[in-house]
């Protein structure tokens, strides 16, 4: 492998570990600070990806706020799920967390089902970030993918600023660490875990979003990415939004070279990783610090 | 003399049997196993609407014998395979079954059909195994093998003159079995395949293996992807801007039923498969039209496979006159059919495989339009299989 193709694989890592990020940060979010096993989390990710296909043709070349209209809508239903299911599972055993959020997996496929049907589907990416841009010789690489990874920098920055430099931030890791101590300071505990989870989904919603014109939107894409998220999580240390990047990167680094090198047993390198951090680690590479 | 009741059961007896010669014999039980919920379950409907079809044709009967329907949803999940074909074989008591989409469910029926030497007809699964290594006188195909669309591209691309070739797929027996057709035809025209490519099912994270293809330059690629791979596989093979120097080719799944999603990304692109969109044969617009009449939907492959499961099973049944019983002579006819499928005319292999046309097809707005036959009676090698007819 020359150089310059190093260097390209490089960036194709970089860039699928930041996409990664953008969906496991909402995942940590929840399971980290809630505490609640939330396995329709790639459901979300799945609803942004419909959503985007739904609402942009409405939007013609105003992608932006194509994103801003979607993320409210995601955070909004975010809101009202919250309130209508998952504030009754924080005080009840992973077991009965597991089974709700498991059946909500199989009411979202259905109803997308219903509402959409099972074919696969395209979103075409704005005109402005349609174009490719030559890299040497080598390829070209579509303006799309960069803008992609340029909004998960985004996304990761602002959300560090808000967990440790904000007093909502400080709320929210109050909360994680005891629940009971902030609310006997007269802090809404469960307002505030309503807004964390409609951040939660918001955050997936808007991977789903962003990554719809690089791929295609279509049954059981929430699934494919699920597992992947959890893996991301239990490496980067549950409700650390740093070890969720670190852990991004390194998971997107192992998935790309392991195909590459290791064509046959690229499956199971990030398993393989997770296992080794694991052992290393057991509470992953970013214990939470508060 | 003859004391009266014994005369009216006589009689009784006699009443029954004329009337039971009049209707013939009691309905054939048809087992459909196929994915109705899931990714799949378009192509379920597909292929029993085909199946329907065919049977509504003859005026609801198969050589006279009415079809009463069994249905099972195998939700494409090799884990209840077994499970599912035994409620249509020992449950229901059916005489035939017909299934499915999925291969890994295909061979779990396979199985189960060899065991209790249940007839089978499989309307669309790919696996080489089911005509190969599985291959029995009660299980028949009336779809493909996976090694047929690849083999024919195999040809095609030698023939256009390429000489270093890499393949890209999803590690799975399908995805293996077709690259490994392509291979075959290829490196017979004089080809070399340089690379095979793969990664984990249902992976779509190609943007390692496509800078790895950038950077290996070969004359053509042969990708096999469905669905949502199939869609995303092209855009990106497109945004990364190889089409334009490096030829895509694949068989017919990887833009069936996807051009739209897919978009520009897949115009032009060349796929070989048994069936076209635009097929203009009088037998293919005479069933594209009682299609749509019937089901307000234009047909496609998969609606074809069906169509052609039903004819099969209609042609043994008329060589015995709908006599299910003398199965020996059913089966031995069904081996020996012609098939005036809307995709052209096909035989049997004797692995039970169908001999066929593949067509070359070019992919133009939503449509596979039909190019050119990229191998004529192209028959699966049927490896492992015991068989002899």
């Amino acid at each position: 492998m020359d150089l310059a193709t190093f260097l390209v694989q490089c960036l194709n890592a970089v860039q699928y570990g930041l996409l990664l990020f953008l969906v496991a940060s909402g995942l940590t979010l929840i399971f980290g600070i809630m505490g609640v096993i939330n396995l329709a989390h790639g459901s979300f990710y799945m609803v942004g990806a419909y959503l985007a296909f739904a609402i942009a043709p409405l939007f013609g070349q105003n992608f932006l706020l194509m994103l801003v209209v979607g993320v409210l809508l995601a955070a909004a239903f975010g809101y009202a799920l919250e309130w209508a299911f998952y504030s009754y599972l924080y005080q009840r055993e992973h077991l009965q967390q597991v089974l709700m959020t498991y059946a909500l997996i199989l009411v979202f496929e259905e109803l997308r089902s219903l509402l959409v049907g099972n074919d696969v589907h395209g979103v075409a990416a704005p005109q402005w970030l349609a174009g490719s841009i030559e890299l040497g010789a080598l390829m070209s690489y579509p303006v799309y993918r960069l803008f992609a990874s340029a909004a998960c920098i985004v996304v990761a920055l602002a959300l560090y600023y808000v967990v440790n430099r904000t007093r909502l931030g400080m709320m929210i890791r109050a909360g994680a660490s005891n629940r009971d101590m902030v609310r006997g300071l007269g802090i809404d505990i469960r307002r505030l875990y309503r807004i964390v989870f409609a951040a939660g989904v918001a955050l997936a919603a808007l991977a789903g979003m962003i990554a719809a014109p690089m791929s295609s939107v279509y049954p059981g894409m929430g699934n494919h990415v699920l597992i992947i998220c959890f893996v991301v999580v239990v490496i980067g240390g549950i409700g650390s939004i740093t070890g969720a990047l670190i852990a991004s990167l390194l998971v997107g680094a192992v998935d790309t070279f392991g195909k590459v090198f290791f064509a046959e047993l690229s499956g199971i390198g990030v398993y393989v990783l997770m296992a080794i951090i694991l052992v290393w680690r057991p509470e992953g590479l970013m214990k939470r610090s508060y | 003399m003859m004391s009266m009741p014994r005369l009216t059961t006589l009689a009784a007896a006699l009443a029954f049997s004329s009337l039971a010669c009049a209707q013939g014999q009691p309905p054939l039980k048809v087992g459909l196993m196929l994915p109705y919920t899931g990714t799949y379950a378009a192509l379920g409907n597909m292929i029993e609407n085909g199946f329907k079809l065919y049977v509504h044709e003859q005026g609801g009967k198969l050589a006279g014998r009415e079809i009463q329907y069994f249905k099972v949803d195998d939700e494409s999940d090799p884990s209840k395979a077994t499970d599912n074909v035994n409620k249509l074989i020992k449950r229901d008591n059916v005489d035939v079954l017909v299934g499915t989409v999925h291969s890994g469910v295909a061979l779990a029926m396979a199985k189960a059909a060899r065991e209790s030497n249940t007839l089978l007809i499989v309307p669309n699964a790919g696996a080489d195994a089911i005509t190969g290594a599985m291959c029995a006188p009660n299980i028949f195909r009336t779809s493909f093998s996976n090694w047929q669309p690849g083999y024919a591209m195999g040809v095609v691309a030698a023939q256009k003159g390429h000489k270093r070739a890499m393949t890209i797929t999803w590690n799975y027996a399908a995805g293996n079995e077709t690259v490994k057709g392509f291979t075959e035809g290829f490196e017979k025209g004089g080809g070399k395949v340089i690379k095979d490519l793969t990664l984990p099912f249902p992976n779509v994270e190609f943007q390692a293996l496509l800078t790895e293809i950038a950077a290996q330059k070969p004359d053509a690629v042969y990708a096999f992807f469905a669905g949502g791979g199939a869609v995303k596989f092209v855009k990106d093979y497109d945004a990364a801007g190889l089409r334009k120097t490096i030829p895509l080719y694949g068989p017919g799944f990887l833009t069936d039923g996807t051009l739209e999603a897919q978009g520009t990304s897949a115009q032009g692109l060349l796929t070989t498969l048994h069936y076209a969109d635009n097929l203009e044969t009088p037998r293919n617009e005479s069933f594209r039209k009682n299609f749509a009449l019937n089901y307000k939907a234009n047909a496609d492959v998969y609606a074809v496979q069906g169509y052609d499961a039903a004819q099969l099973l209609g042609a043994g049944l008329t060589a015995v006159k709908g006599d299910f019983k003398q199965r020996d002579q059913m089966l031995y006819a069904m081996g020996k059919t012609v098939i005036g499928s809307p995709r052209g005319k096909f035989a049997m292999s004797a692995a039970h495989n169908p001999v066929q046309d593949i067509y070359l097809r070019e992919a133009k707005g939503v449509n596979n339009e039909y190019r050119s036959v990229a191998v004529k009676q192209l028959a699966d090698p049927a490896k492992g299989c015991k068989m002899s007819q």
